[in-house]
């Protein structure tokens, strides 16, 4: 079995503190892993993407080919769009609602809706929201996460937990609790 | 026994192969996608305990003396940076071949192809080819980690440094590594021979020795290779090299691969590959290293496709798809490319000190239709684009000083120059100097946001240094201006910044406050 997920947002989103959780319960689950991660210029703001692959078998590439991603996890409608050319007609979106309006000529957002929803499988929300109203207002990603778990089958939801109490442990025991919660929430919230 | 297994990114495997390598220090200056190695370190409980040096150089090449002292003194060094950097050490790199090492010393070059945070994509791999020394290349995390290792005992054997070289996509890329145990640094012990001092009776002999080296170095890049399956009458052979083996894997094919992960290039084994297959397809990422040099090998009849040939695209870096149809696997079915899409380049973070500067040159420049702004290399690069597009030119490391003089002895009036803190001590303050001795009409800005902020935010060598530097060199000290870069303080910059156009000779602007990044981490540290 394999899973390779495109993690994408703009620079600054915390695309990369999902990527750790789930490479940190991949490595407890004895999976393989390869995630190829962007530094540098494009951090500032510009679009980031990271390629995250999991698999019971050894994996080849660090990148991942067009066509072969099972999921984007994005933190932004429009950012998800760039990259469904590595998606094919069985794969699954997941997507924040909430367009991030750093640019001038940014799609008008009704027909940029559209386009995410007529895409075959997906699931969008506005995250951000969610985590205001649900007094997480840090855990918006987390909650994405949640969201994305039912479709990264390849791991538990207990195997995710667990990593975000791991990974979150420096930060402490309300942090952790938080993060757990708003991972439920959007497992919630993925299931339906 | 359990394995120690480490998720590491390339940069990282490579940082911790060098550690338990036995390192006494690494040398380098902050470039993308080099940084993390020197990060890693500076981070390590074992380097601490060992005092391993990992301070941050001023540039390349002072990176690159530094390490050959340390060599000199009997110790294994390391020096990083990104290709580019390759350029500034050039002279103290090809020069260590000649007077070879004592202490293991390898160069760890990490390449850009495709430019996400670079001006070129040249291929490290010619500047081993021109200082005639072994070039490592690993294809995965394990490899980098591994490879360190042999890359200093290839070192210590031949008495020559050693050069490593990765792309970005495996420095940034992270995997699981084994990690094995740490081997002790090696004692003091300076060297006592001559061969350290290239006067030109000296160089010749050393020079003829690196020459007799050829042969070892040969040999060893030979055993290196590995040919996967043994070919005998298929109609084409793969030579993958470096990182471009995963993406040949990556096709599940049944050609025969040929794995390339040390240089020079292994002729013996090429040619033995070649004549069991009717064509070659030469997979590498960077430029066409490999593939051109196969002619000379096999003659200009035998077949052989790559990127010369339009069979892989001349630029950019290598993707599993590009190789895939390079290896004729049958496309696969994708959705179809999204039509409401907008690129969204990288810009400057809102409260950066660098758009301050860029709001009041505009101001003032708009006053002079022949002016002219020479950029450098950094966040303030981003000048260029919208909203401020206010910079005509950056080239490289230092070069907005010397281009603003040039042109300035052109005749171009205002000629401009903006230049970051640690660009600034990198390669503009000769530049300065070369300025103030011929009073070059210029005025140069150096945006000095106290750290190195496009790499992540390193220490910058010169913070609390630029008017003393600047005065040292002889700029007037009533031209040696400081401000704080604050909207509520444009009134006085675009005063101070008229004032210096007007001035006939050299003047220096020094906008000064902290990179918004730094500030909120050390923020957030308190917290």
């Amino acid at each position: 079995m394999k899973k390779d997920i495109i993690l994408c947002g703009v620079g600054g989103q915390g695309i990369l503190s999902i990527a750790t959780i789930i490479g940190q319960a991949a490595v407890e689950a004895g999976l393989n892993l390869k995630q190829a991660e962007v530094h540098g210029m494009s951090q500032r703001g510009g679009d980031v993407q990271s390629n995250l692959r999991l698999s019971d078998e050894p994996i080849c590439s660090d990148l991942i080919p067009h066509g072969a991603a099972d999921l984007i996890i994005s933190m932004e409608p429009m950012e998800a769009l760039r990259y469904v050319t590595y998606l094919n007609a069985d794969s699954w979106v997941i997507t924040s609602s909430l367009p991030f309006r750093n640019i001038p000529n940014y799609p008008d957002e009704d027909v940029l809706m559209g386009e995410v929803r007529a895409l075959p499988h997906v699931i969008m929300q506005d995250i951000e929201v969610l985590a205001k109203e649900n007094n997480m207002p840090k855990s918006a990603n987390v909650i994405l996460l949640g969201m994305a778990s039912t479709h990264l089958d390849i791991l538990s939801a207990d195997q995710l937990r667990a990593a975000i109490a791991k990974v979150f442990v420096a930060k402490g025991e309300k942090v952790v609790e938080t993060n757990l919660q708003a991972f439920d929430l959007g497992l919630s919230l993925g299931q339906n | 026994m359990v394995m120690n297994r480490k998720l590491l990114l390339g940069d990282e495997a490579i940082a911790l192969g060098a550690i338990n390598a036995g390192l006494s220090g690494v040398y380098a200056y902050p470039g993308t996608p080099s940084t993390e190695i020197t990060e890693f370190i500076q981070g390590n409980a074992l380097a601490r305990q060992r005092g391993l040096h990992s301070r941050w150089c001023t540039n390349e090449k002072t990176a690159m003396e530094a390490a050959l002292g340390m060599s000199y003194a009997g110790k294994r060094a390391l020096v990083c940076m990104k290709h580019v950097g390759m350029n500034v050490c050039a002279d103290a790199f090809v020069n260590a071949a000649v007077t070879g090492v004592n202490g293991g010393v390898v160069v760890l070059a990490a390449d850009d192809p495709s430019m996400h945070s670079s001006q070129n994509e040249q291929d490290s791999r010619f500047y081993g080819k021109f200082a005639l020394i072994p070039v490592f290349e690993p294809s995965n995390q394990q490899e980098c980690y591994d490879m360190v290792a042999q890359a200093f005992d290839l070192s210590e054997a031949l008495k020559l440094p050693v050069m490593m070289r990765v792309v970005t996509r495996l420095a940034h890329s992270r995997a699981a590594v084994v990690i094995g145990d740490a081997r002790d640094v090696n004692p003091l012990n300076p060297d006592t021979g001559k061969h350290w001092v290239l006067l030109p009776a000296i160089a010749r002999r050393q020079y003829q020795s690196l020459i007799d080296k050829q042969v070892s170095i040969c040999q060893a890049a030979e055993q290196a290779a590995v040919v996967e399956t043994p070919a005998e009458g298929c109609k084409l052979g793969v030579v993958a090299c470096g990182i471009a083996y995963n993406y040949v894997k990556e096709c599940r094919m049944s050609h025969p691969v040929l794995k390339i992960s040390q240089y020079p290039i292994p002729k013996e084994t090429i040619r033995k590959f070649a004549v069991q297959c009717e064509a070659l397809l030469v997979v590498e990422d960077g430029q066409p290293f490999v593939e051109e040099q196969i002619p000379g090998l096999l003659g200009a009849d035998y077949r052989v496709k790559g990127r010369l040939t339009g069979d892989l695209p001349r630029t950019g870096e290598l993707t599993p798809d590009s190789v895939a149809l390079a290896l004729g696997v049958s496309e696969v079915a994708t959705l179809p490319a999204a039509q409401n899409l907008a690129a969204r380049p990288p810009q400057l973070c809102q409260g950066c000190g660098h758009r301050d500067v860029y709001a009041a040159l505009n101001e003032v420049l708009d006053d002079y239709s022949g002016a002219r702004v020479f950029g450098d290399i950094g966040c303030y690069t981003l000048g260029a684009l919208p909203p401020f597009q206010s910079l005509d030119s950056t080239v490289d490391m230092g070069a907005s000083i010397t281009m603003a003089k040039g042109a300035a002895d052109a005749g171009v009036f205002p000629a401009v120059a903006v230049i970051g803190d640690s660009t600034f001590t990198h390669s503009g303050m000769t530049g300065l100097l070369d300025a103030v001795n011929e009073n070059a009409n210029i005025v140069v800005v150096i945006s000095d946001n106290l750290t190195t902020g496009m790499t992540g935010g390193q220490d910058s060598a010169g913070t609390n240094k630029f008017e003393a530097i600047c005065l040292g060199l002889g700029v007037p000290a009533e031209h040696v201006r400081v401000v704080v870069p604050l909207p509520k303080n444009m009134p006085e910059i675009t005063r101070i910044i008229r004032e210096e156009i007007e001035y006939k000779g050299v003047s220096v602007i020094i906008p000064r406050r902290e990179c918004m990044q730094t500030l909120q981490r050390k923020l957030r540290q308190k917290k």
